[in-house]
């Protein structure tokens, strides 16, 4: 065959997530991207159609192939976030597939974190419900920017355009408090591959473009911080070697900015300032480092620095604080405890915090605020304060998902029972 | 204005290094899981990247199941040798002496699901604490869920409900004592982006996964060569076949296929073409379709 792998170099990455109700057809919609553009495996295939055989469906169930573990083939149900592959020439995607109901919340907030875009999916015949909502509402907490309306089963409203166009006003209508920047809306039948690779033959009046060349085409580059320098130092590299004897690298994932060789910088918690004096990677120095780059600097001046401190510019520095601000969701069948102990992760830094106060509960079917009811449990969202052990140095979540996230760790247990996004 | 965009092989190769530093900064004694193929080939190059111009801080460990092709032990020990990291090897043989594992029965016994056990033993004996290993979630479907950092209890058994949930690049490695981690550097590359990075970035590979001749029998529609390990079934016999392999394992189990594909841009056209999945050469795998999920559950990679 031709070497159709030469635009392979170029490609960049799309990393989605997909939320619906159940039923809505969102496995089907997985199963039809990955099969219309071939990712799927021939044995794959074959393992499909004895599964919906044995299981006695009509025809081929595309849905199986996303369908994981063996407890949730046998109850026919999805239970946690799984992820998913495919590529075109352009791009490669990554999808956080998260169930549509039992523990959404978690699971969404889960998937979410990492997602660029955001695939909402309705049924045309529903319309907007209240998970509809909640997956918004969770998408917009979560700063996703780009957010794709599926309007999906057109094939059973007989691919009516009032059908749709009454489905985009309510969504608008409602949306209109979370400012989402960037929404689309595409009406599909999933299971017919109608608008999904290809425009569809029985929608004329439909003039977008379909959910792959948007997926294909959505701009992303912009959404990374590339003006605020944060570089949180993960690891110190000193070779015991006698050709790098002297070598002492701070190396590190850049979350924030453009990072330049003979740039200033000053090093938190300690104030100090210098220049770097070269970006390091194994393949040679660079001149520049931006998100999401993992390099190693090394410094002009040798000061004491070790994991969790944080390079920034002196004329531009995160805020430094032990009181922190922040929403949470919560993850965990124990429910949060006011003024309980917890440990908290930010960058590559950790400490231990207290729960000083819970200011409100968001109602997430009806996205109000609750200041009598405070109990945060699994699935819950609401608004904390806390205490920590030493200062962290932080940006809000909106101005930087690196340096504005959080997880909250159960001391005992161990288990990461909270995503925070700092105000 | 520079565009400042990463393409998505520059991507996943950061997402991976940060994971092998975190790791690095989190745990008390990792060891790589090398298995000798071009997954963990590459995780060992993307170690190295992580703590260059230092060398891996950690230690490889190898599960011989004392199948395996020539040409992958050997590749293995220089591999050790010129990146100077200790190697650690486990031989499922030991644990079959010592009565910890039982040789299954058959014209080509798979000694796979034997790993599992000198595995656990030898992660036991080594005190290590994260073990990482070269899984990708596009290879099976059990592995679609499996995390970066993915929890195992005091018996090195994962439990696929309850793993914690991963948010952004925030890993929690905290556990208790005896309790131990798998680590998945690679978990979101594909077959291909393997491929093509080590395409890009010259990694070197075993001579086995290039085209060659080779004696193999037709099994069930798999090709399995030509091995002490194997015996002959009636009416069987070994043809000289132009193959090679796109996974490594047990050289009992592990099909070639045909291919006269001699340099890594055949090997990527074939790849792109391919209509298997990599395990579907595995003959252990189809043995039933929950196979991986019920090995992990073990504790299996
Ligand atoms: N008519 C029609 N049925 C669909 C469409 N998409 C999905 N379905 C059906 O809706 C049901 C639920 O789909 P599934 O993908 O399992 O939903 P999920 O729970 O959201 O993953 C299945 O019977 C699908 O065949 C569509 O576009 N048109």
């Amino acid at each position: 065959m031709s070497n159709n792998n030469s635009g392979y170099l170029d490609m960049d990455l799309l990393r989605f997530t997909t939320a619906g109700s159940v039923d809505d057809g969102k496995s089907t919609l997985i199963g039809r991207l990955m099969y219309d553009t071939k990712s799927i495996f021939e044995d794959q295939i074959e393992a499909i159609e004895k599964s919906s055989e044995n299981r006695g469906d009509e025809h081929v169930n595309l849905a199986l192939l996303t369908d994981g573990l063996r407890a949730e083939r046998e109850q026919g149900i999805t239970i946690d976030v799984a992820y998913r592959y495919f590529a075109t020439p352009k791009r490669k995607f990554i999808i956080a597939d998260t169930p549509g109901h039992i523990q959404y919340t978690r699971n969404m907030v889960t998937g979410a974190s990492n997602a660029n875009l955001a695939i909402i999916l309705i049924d045309a015949r529903k319309g907007v419900i209240e998970q509809t909502k909640r997956h918004s509402f969770i998408a917009s907490l979560l700063q996703i920017k780009h957010i794709i309306v599926c309007v999906n089963k057109m094939d059973l409203v007989d691919h009516s355009e009032e059908v749709f166009e009454s489905v985009k006003e309510d969504f608008l209508s409602f949306e209109a408090k979370l400012a989402i920047p960037d929404i689309r809306f595409i009406p599909i039948s999933a299971l017919n591959g109608d608008n999904v690779v290809d425009k569809s033959k029985h929608m004329d009046w439909y003039e977008g473009p379909s959910l792959l060349w948007t997926l294909e085409n959505v701009q992303i580059a912009s959404d990374r911080n590339l003006i605020d320098s944060r570089f949180p130092i993960q690891w110190v590299i000193r070779p015991q070697s006698d050709k790098y004897h002297d070598f002492r690298g701070y190396a590190g994932l850049v979350s924030g900015g453009v990072m330049r060789k003979g740039e200033e910088v000053v090093v938190l918690p300690s104030g100090f300032t210098t220049k770097i004096k070269s970006i390091e990677t194994m393949n040679g120095q660079l001149d520049e480092a931006f998100p999401p780059m993992s390099v190693t600097m090394t410094l002009e001046d040798e000061i004491d620095i070790s994991r969790g401190d944080m390079l920034a510019k002196p004329n531009n520095q995160p805020q430094v604080s032990q009181d922190i601000d922040m929403m949470i969701c919560w993850l965990n069948t124990n429910a949060l405890k006011l003024g309980g102990k917890y440990i908290i992760k930010h960058t590559t830094n950790e400490a231990k915090c207290i729960i000083k106060d819970i200011r409100y509960k968001v109602n997430i079917n009806t996205l109000e605020k609750s200041e009598n009811d405070k109990t945060i449990g699994v699935n819950d969202i609401g608004r904390i304060l806390i205490k920590t052990a030493k200062p962290l140095f932080f940006d809000s979540y909106r101005k930087n998902r690196n340096t504005g996230s959080v997880i909250i760790i159960d001391e005992f247990s161990h288990e990461t029972v909270a995503a925070g996004m700092i105000i | 204005m520079a565009s400042y965009n990463l393409s998505h092989l520059e991507q996943l190769e950061s997402e991976a290094i940060y994971i092998f530093r975190e790791v690095a900064a989190q745990f008390e004694k990792p060891v790589i899981l090398f298995s000798g193929g071009k997954d963990s080939i590459t995780m060992v190059h993307l170690a190295r990247k992580a703590f260059w111009p230092a060398k891996i801080p950690f230690q490889l460990l190898h599960i011989d199941t004392g199948h395996n092709f020539p040409e992958a032990l050997e590749f293995r020990d220089n591999l050790a040798e010129i990146y100077k990291v200790k190697l650690d090897v486990g031989l499922v043989q030991d644990s079959i002496d010592r009565g910890t594992a039982q040789e299954e029965k058959g014209a080509n016994p798979s000694r796979n699901s034997l790993q599992s056990i000198t595995l656990l033993e030898k992660l036991e004996e080594g005190q290590y604490d994260a073990a990482f290993g070269g899984g990708r979630r596009d290879e099976e479907k059990a592995r679609a869920k499996e995390r970066f950092f993915s929890h195992r209890d005091e018996f090195g058994q994962w439990d696929p409900k309850n793993q914690r949930p991963e948010l952004w690049n925030l890993y929690n490695g905290k556990k208790a004592v005896g309790e131990s981690f798998r680590i998945f550097p690679i978990s979101n590359w594909t077959e291909m982006d393997v491929w093509q990075y080590i395409k890009k970035e010259k990694v070197d590979l075993p001579s086995i996964y290039f085209s060659h001749k080779r004696n193999v029998v037709n099994r069930g529609g798999v090709w399995v060569a030509d091995s002490p390990y194997n015996t002959l079934l009636e009416g069987e016999k070994y043809e000289n076949k132009v193959i090679r392999y796109r996974t490594l394992g047990c050289m009992t189990i592990t099909g070639a296929i045909e291919s006269e594909a001699d340099d890594l841009d055949k090997i990527i056209d074939e790849v792109a073409a391919a209509r298997q999945t990599e395990r579907g050469n595995r003959a252990d795998d189809k043995r039933s379709e929950a196979a991986m999920e019920d090995r992990k559950k073990q504790g299996y990679f």
